[in-house]
């Protein structure tokens, strides 16, 4: 129950983009399309749940025993680099219609700061490995859902009539704004 | 005690920046993907303009498709037969000479040859201003706007407004195509680079409303289409369309056209050289007399 709870807040409570607002620059960069925002959803999904799972073991096992806790950032930012260079090797070579289909999306994730807010979190609210899994789940699914909504409010916003100033980021930012205020609804839905 | 804290922290980040360095160094060889390194020359060639002119999305996606043999080695148009023949000796196969095509504009309803509806003073785009009644303020429904969306669009600075109608500088054209999408009247065409032969109108309406509107437009008489001697021109839907794999480019229906819709560029040079010549005589004769 508890790590359903966990899932569930990650995605709707402590949403990434519109309550802790990390990995706002993807989220307004490839969010033209459903199709591409969903590709990078789902690559944000892969590299997160891979992070935390790294990160975990080299919080646990390297720096807490080294006492270096306080080199967590510059340690899960090595760790997220290195992790998201070896998947896209092992992806290209593994599966090429994935790597086609994730493309450009993959190397950005890089500096997307949601993956490390990702981990800095489990480390900071003490999880165990499966509940840090379990955030990551949470959490990227959060970041995939709000992406992939945006997107097809981008998309119908497209094909209306908008004052020439409006055009293009200022009003996709209005209208990230407004999603952020409604998903404000959710807070107190769980507390954990 | 201090100083043993930075040597640890400075080893274990730098320990695991080596371990992390050594694996994807390691996996890098593991999992190496044979690329076609033709590919990586082809791009070389390729003018890397990205502009979509092959159809392909950019200079990479065209140069795969060719290293793949997806795509003939002629496929980048904007290259023409130089990038052709080089790319060609990379794929060891002989390049087969495309003749260059260049844009056109098939409008010539400048400011004094055709009649406005009404002043435009609004924003300076050709899509939003085709979208206003009447398809914007030009009389004739079919004209060049003159407001330049074809300009911002094209990539080489290949074209220009000149008195309100756009104009195509064929040496700076290298045929991708960006302003014939843009043009929201479908203004332009493409014909090859040595044919001077162009129909400048695009009109659909019936010869009387064309002259009402227009003093150059086609009228769709089909003078041309009888004196043609190659069977090249044809007018359909009230318009004249030259079929540029018949035309010789004898320029006879540019010379026949009443309405002068057909322009030949070598035949208005030669006139306006013959022109000057005739000018510079005039100028020239009085002179003699005056020295007499």
């Amino acid at each position: 129950m508890h790590l359903i709870l966990l899932l569930l807040a990650g995605v709707f409570v402590n949403n990434y983009i519109f309550s802790q607002f990390l990995g706002i620059c993807p989220f307004l960069g490839v969010s033209k399309k459903v199709e591409t925002a969903a590709g990078m959803g789902v690559a944000v999904i892969f590299v997160i749940v891979l992070a935390c799972a790294a990160t975990y073991f080299v919080y646990n096992l390297i720096l807490v025993p080294l006492g270096l806790e306080y080199l967590y950032t510059i340690a899960f930012i090595l760790v997220i680099a290195a992790l998201v260079q070896f998947v896209e090797m092992f992806i290209k070579k593994s599966s090429p219609s994935l790597y086609q289909a994730l493309g450009v999306y993959l190397p950005l994730i890089t500096t997307n700061c949601a993956v490390l807010g990702c981990a800095v979190t489990n480390m900071q609210s003490g999880y165990n490995f499966i509940e840090s899994i379990v955030n990551g789940i949470g959490g990227a699914g959060g970041f995939t859902f709000a992406i992939v909504l945006f997107a097809g409010i981008r998309e119908r916003i497209e094909f209306n009539d908008i004052p020439k100033a409006f055009e293009g980021f200022p009003l996709a930012l209005i209208g990230a704004g407004l999603m952020s205020v409604s998903f404000l609804g959710f807070s107190g839905l769980i507390k954990l | 005690m201090e100083i043993i804290n930075v040597v640890t922290a400075i080893a274990s980040i730098s320990g695991l920046g080596v371990i992390f360095g050594a694996g994807l160094g390691y996996a890098s060889k593991i999992f190496a993907v044979e690329e076609d390194p033709k590919v990586g020359e082809i791009m070389s060639v390729l003018p890397g303009a990205n502009c979509g002119g092959c159809g392909y999305p950019g200079c990479s996606g065209c140069a795969t498709a060719i290293a793949e043999g997806k795509a003939p080695v002629n496929a980048c148009p904007v290259g023409g037969a130089k990038v052709a023949a080089k790319i060609g000796e990379i794929m060891g196969v002989e390049a087969s000479a495309t003749e260059p095509q260049v844009a056109f504009v098939k409008c010539n309803g400048t400011c004094s040859n055709a009649k406005s509806k009404y002043d435009y003073e609004g924003i300076s785009d050709c899509v939003f201003a085709s979208q206003l009644a009447g398809g914007g303020s030009k009389g004739c429904a079919y004209g060049c706007l003159g407001l330049g969306t074809c300009v911002n669009v094209c990539a080489f600075g290949a074209l220009s407004i000149v008195d309100g109608v756009a104009v195509v500088d064929e040496e700076k054209c290298v045929n991708c195509g960006k302003c014939a999408k843009a043009c929201p009247k479908g203004l332009i065409g493409f014909k090859p680079k040595s044919k001077k032969t162009a129909v400048r109108c695009n009109s659909k309406d019936a010869g009387k409303e064309v002259i009402a509107n227009c003093s150059t437009g086609c009228i769709g008489c089909k003078i041309c289409e009888k004196n043609c001697k190659f069977d090249a021109i044809h007018v359909e839907n009230n318009v004249a369309v030259i079929d540029y794999s018949k035309c010789k480019d004898c320029g006879l229906c540019a010379m026949k056209c009443p309405k002068h819709a057909i322009k030949n560029e070598r035949i208005e040079a030669m006139a306006a050289k013959k022109a000057a010549e005739e000018a510079a005589a005039k100028a020239a004769a009085p002179s003699d007399e005056n020295k007499a």
